[in-house]
Order: C-alpha cells, then sequence, then structure tokens
C-alpha cells in the first residue's frame, strides 16, 4: 500500500514537474522573441549562427553530464527546480546535502526526497527574491557590494562552503574520498590548463572516478 | 519604441519570467509540505530545514547579486537579473554575452558606450539557447533514470549505498582539487609576482594582473578554516549537546570562512 502511494506521489512529481519545465522553456524563449517585436529588431543571423556555434555545443555537452551526475543526488522534484533556477553545484545542491544530511535521510526515501524539494525550493525562492531585491536597490548596494574590502570574502565563497560541506561528507566517506581527493589534487596542481573556470568540467570526472575506485572496493569487500 | 538596454519595458518583461519561475518553486514548496503532511513527517524537521535553507543560501544570493551588477556594464540591469535568476552563473553569461558579440564582428567592452536592438536579441538569444539543455533534458529522463536507478537499488541496497555517497564525494573532491588550482603560483612565479592575463567579466577586455606567489594559498586556508570551524561545531554538538548549533553549522561556518577571507588575502594574496 505504501509504495503504491510512494508510486503515485513520484508519478505526479514528474508529472507536475514536466509541464513546469516545459512552460518554463516556453516563456524563456517567448523573452528575446517579445523583446524583437516591440523593437521591431530580428536576430543578426550570423553573430547568432556563430554565437551558438560558438557557445552551446560545450555547454550542451556539459549540460547533458551535469543532467546524468546531479538527478540521482537532487532527488526529482530537486532536479526540475535545480536545472531551471541554476546555481546547482554552488548553491541548491550543497543546500540540498546540507538538509539530507542534518535530517539523516536518503534522497532515493519518499522523506528525502521532500525535504530535499523543500530545501531546494526555499533557496531559489530566497535566492530570487534577494536578486530583484538587489536590483531594485542596485544604486544604494552598488558602492558597498562592490566595495574592494569586501571583495576576497565574496571571491572565497566557494572553499569556505566547500571546506565545511566537505569536511562534513568526507569524514563519514574516508575511505572512498582518499584516492578521488588525491586525483584532484594532483590534477588541479600540476596541470596548468585546470584553472578556476575548469571545476564545472572536472566534477563528473570526479564522479566518473570516484564510482570505479569504490565499486573495485566494494568487490574487494573493503568497504 | 526606442532601445534602452535599460528600458522600462524589459523590466516588466523578465519580471514576469521570474515570475513564472517564482511560481514553480512555491507549487513545488506546497506540493512537497503537503506530502509531508500527508505521510506524517514531523514538522519541526520540516520548519527547521526551511530555515536552515533560507539561512544558507543568504550569502550565495548576494555574491549573484554582485554577479549582476558587474555584467550590467554591458548587458544593463534587466538582461543579468533575468539570466542569473534563471539558470545562469558569472562565467557562462560572460563567456555566451561575449561570444555572441564577437559573431556580431564586435566585442562586449563595446556594449558598455551603446547597444542596438539587433545586438541585445542576439546575445539574448545565444545565451537562452545555449544554457537550455536541463531544462528539457530533466523532464525527457528524469522519470525513467530515477526508475532505473529504484530497481538497480533493489538488485543491491548496499552498493546502491555506496554509489549514491561516490556522487556527492566525486563533486566534492573536484572542489578540494579546485581550491588548490593556484597553489602553484608557489613555484612559478618570478621575482615572488605570477602573472595572470584576466578578462574583465564585464567587458570582456583582457588585462594581465601580477598576483603574488603566495596568493593560492589564500583559498587553501579559507579551506582550511571553513573546515576546522566545522570540527568545531561537531566538538560542540558531540560535548555538549548543542544540536541547534547542527542546524546552523554550514552557513556558520561558510560565513566565518568568507570573513577569514579578507584578512587571509590582505595577508598573502596582494596584487601589483
Amino acid at each position: 500500500m505504501k509504495n503504491n502511494k510512494n508510486y503515485s506521489y513520484m508519478d505526479s512529481v514528474h508529472r507536475d514537474g514536466r509541464i513546469w519545465n516545459i512552460a518554463v522553456m516556453i516563456v524563456l524563449l517567448l523573452f528575446p522573441l517579445v523583446v524583437g517585436f516591440i523593437f521591431s529588431a530580428a536576430p543578426d543571423w550570423l553573430g547568432l549562427g556563430l554565437g551558438l556555434a560558438y557557445t552551446a555545443p560545450m555547454y550542451w555537452a556539459v549540460g547533458i553530464v551535469e543532467v546524468i551526475t546531479f538527478i540521482p543526488m537532487l532527488g526529482a522534484g530537486g532536479s526540475y527546480l535545480s536545472f531551471v533556477t541554476g546555481n546547482i553545484s554552488n548553491l541548491k545542491l550543497p543546500c540540498a546535502i546540507n538538509a539530507l544530511e542534518n535530517a539523516k535521510l536518503d534522497v532515493k526515501s519518499e522523506e528525502g526526497e521532500i525535504i530535499s524539494t523543500v530545501a531546494i525550493a526555499v533557496s531559489s525562492i530566497v535566492t530570487t527574491v534577494i536578486i530583484a531585491l538587489g536590483v531594485l536597490l542596485i544604486a544604494p548596494l552598488d558602492p558597498i557590494l562592490s566595495n574592494p574590502v569586501l571583495a576576497p570574502a565574496f571571491d572565497q565563497m566557494l572553499p569556505a562552503l566547500f571546506g565545511a560541506l566537505g569536511v562534513a561528507l568526507i569524514s563519514k566517506n574516508w575511505k572512498l574520498a582518499i584516492a578521488p581527493v588525491a586525483l584532484m589534487l594532483v590534477l588541479f596542481i600540476f596541470v596548468p590548463a585546470l584553472d578556476s573556470s575548469s571545476v564545472g568540467i572536472m566534477v563528473p570526472v570526479g564522479v566518473v572516478f570516484t564510482i570505479a575506485v569504490s565499486r573495485f572496493l566494494y568487490k574487494k569487500g573493503l568497504i | 519604441m526606442e532601445f534602452s538596454k535599460n528600458a522600462p519595458i524589459l523590466f516588466v518583461l523578465v519580471g514576469i519570467v521570474i515570475a513564472v519561475v517564482l511560481a514553480q518553486s512555491v507549487y513545488f514548496l506546497v506540493k512537497s509540505l503537503r506530502r509531508a503532511k500527508a505521510i506524517g513527517m514531523d514538522k519541526a524537521l520540516l520548519r527547521k530545514t526551511i530555515v536552515t535553507a533560507a539561512i544558507f543560501t543568504v550569502a550565495p544570493a548576494v555574491s549573484i547579486v554582485i554577479t549582476v551588477i558587474a555584467l550590467s556594464q554591458s548587458l544593463g540591469i534587466a538582461l543579468p537579473w533575468l539570466r542569473l535568476s534563471v539558470v545562469g552563473s558569472l562565467s557562462y553569461e560572460a563567456i555566451a554575452a561575449a561570444n555572441a558579440a564577437n559573431g556580431m564582428g564586435t566585442t562586449l567592452a563595446s556594449f558598455v558606450e551603446s547597444m542596438t536592438a539587433t545586438q541585445y536579441v542576439t546575445v539574448t538569444w545565444v545565451m537562452t539557447i545555449s544554457i537550455m539543455v536541463g531544462i528539457w533534458l530533466v523532464p525527457v529522463i528524469a522519470k525513467k533514470y530515477q526508475k532505473g536507478l529504484v530497481s538497480f537499488e533493489n538488485k543491491d541496497k548496499k552498493w546502491s549505498d555506496i554509489l549514491q555517497n561516490s556522487l556527492f564525494i566525486g563533486m566534492i573532491s573536484a572542489f578540494v582539487g579546485f581550491v588548490f588550482c593556484d597553489v602553484g603560483r608557489l613555484w612559478s612565479s618570478e621575482d615572488g609576482w605570477f602573472a595572470v592575463v584576466e578578462k574583465d567579466a564585464a567587458t570582456g577586455i583582457e588585462e594581465t594582473v601580477y598576483y603574488a606567489s603566495t596568493s593560492g594559498l589564500v583559498p587553501v586556508l579559507v579551506m582550511a578554516s571553513s573546515a576546522l570551524l566545522m570540527c568545531l561545531c561537531g566538538v560542540l554538538i558531540k560535548k555538549l549537546k548543542w544540536r541547534w548549533v547542527n542546524d546552523y553549522a554550514l552557513p556558520i561556518c561558510m560565513i566565518a570562512g568568507m570573513a577569514l577571507a579578507i584578512p587571509f588575502t590582505a595577508w598573502l594574496g596582494g596584487t601589483l
């Protein structure tokens, strides 16, 4: 009985998620169309073609890998929301992980799915409201937020976030973490081509390598 | 209508799109809370999840506002507001806008002075289409993918749990490595300074910046401080039974780490 209820709730999450994401996609595509109509401006077709040729292949490839990597971590509702509102690895996913850790729940359970969705929905709402307030108050906020004294704090947000989150997760799974952390340290320190902009591409690499190492350790009975 | 990248109508249109996105978040929040009530989940746990998620989000959201301000120089305020409320990030938006500008035979920097409606529409199309993959791919594959994961879990529960942890650890390991990406400046610098050609995110203009050879240690120290503070929170929870610390440990440690970045940068991260 419980399984049937669980199944139907998850089905409804997927049904609603599909409707919402397709609706958002249509609204997003309408924006440049309507702007063009209002200002009587067609796109520069050559510029559009070249701009897409330079940009789309890489970001579509990264996007596909991100979808495959993040869905199992975010849960269903969290995935539909996160891939619309963005900032996944630096905000939505850490937020969901923290909520699941605090609640001691697995995202694969129905309770975990709910907690992950609640955390990501709240995070999305708060982010949207703060950005809207920032836009509304951009004149008085600009000198404060652009102050060079504060700049290092915002520049170092990711190290501050992943220090706290990393120690909590790695301490619970240290056997799994040794090899991937060592690999990533070697790669990022000694391969000059890997800079701060490479982290998005290296997340799937880290995930695939960790799964391979975990499988090996599991088969050997070491974890 | 005469075009301006800060025309009021653009704010109205962006406001409508963002309202739809906000409605989706509210819808899923209400839906999941209703389901939580139906299956008898602990109300206090849900309340804590909401409060913690809200507090945790403030600092990253403020950093996104800074990004909007940076991009507003070249693209106006409305477009960065839209792009960073839906899917985007500074690095992606700046690259997409610069590529669209280059495709039109101009540069992002030229938009600081003036931008035509055609240029604005072209940039917007490139930004929108190039980042859209997640929005349509999740509806296409999520249900089948999750069913596959569930049937996989039923076959081998222990391996399924390890696999889940491996996903998290894989992501964390990439970010741990990223924190060390500039440590090599220590042995690659000349006369204590390391030259980096940087592209201004707002204008796309390149300039050479000279960083102190020790500047790569700043993120390492910030991460170590934040991790140590997290350990201290763990001690407070276990030894003093301050269980409330558990709910706020991540945002507290993150903000403390960010605050410590200011003196660390002053000490080690100078620029010429």
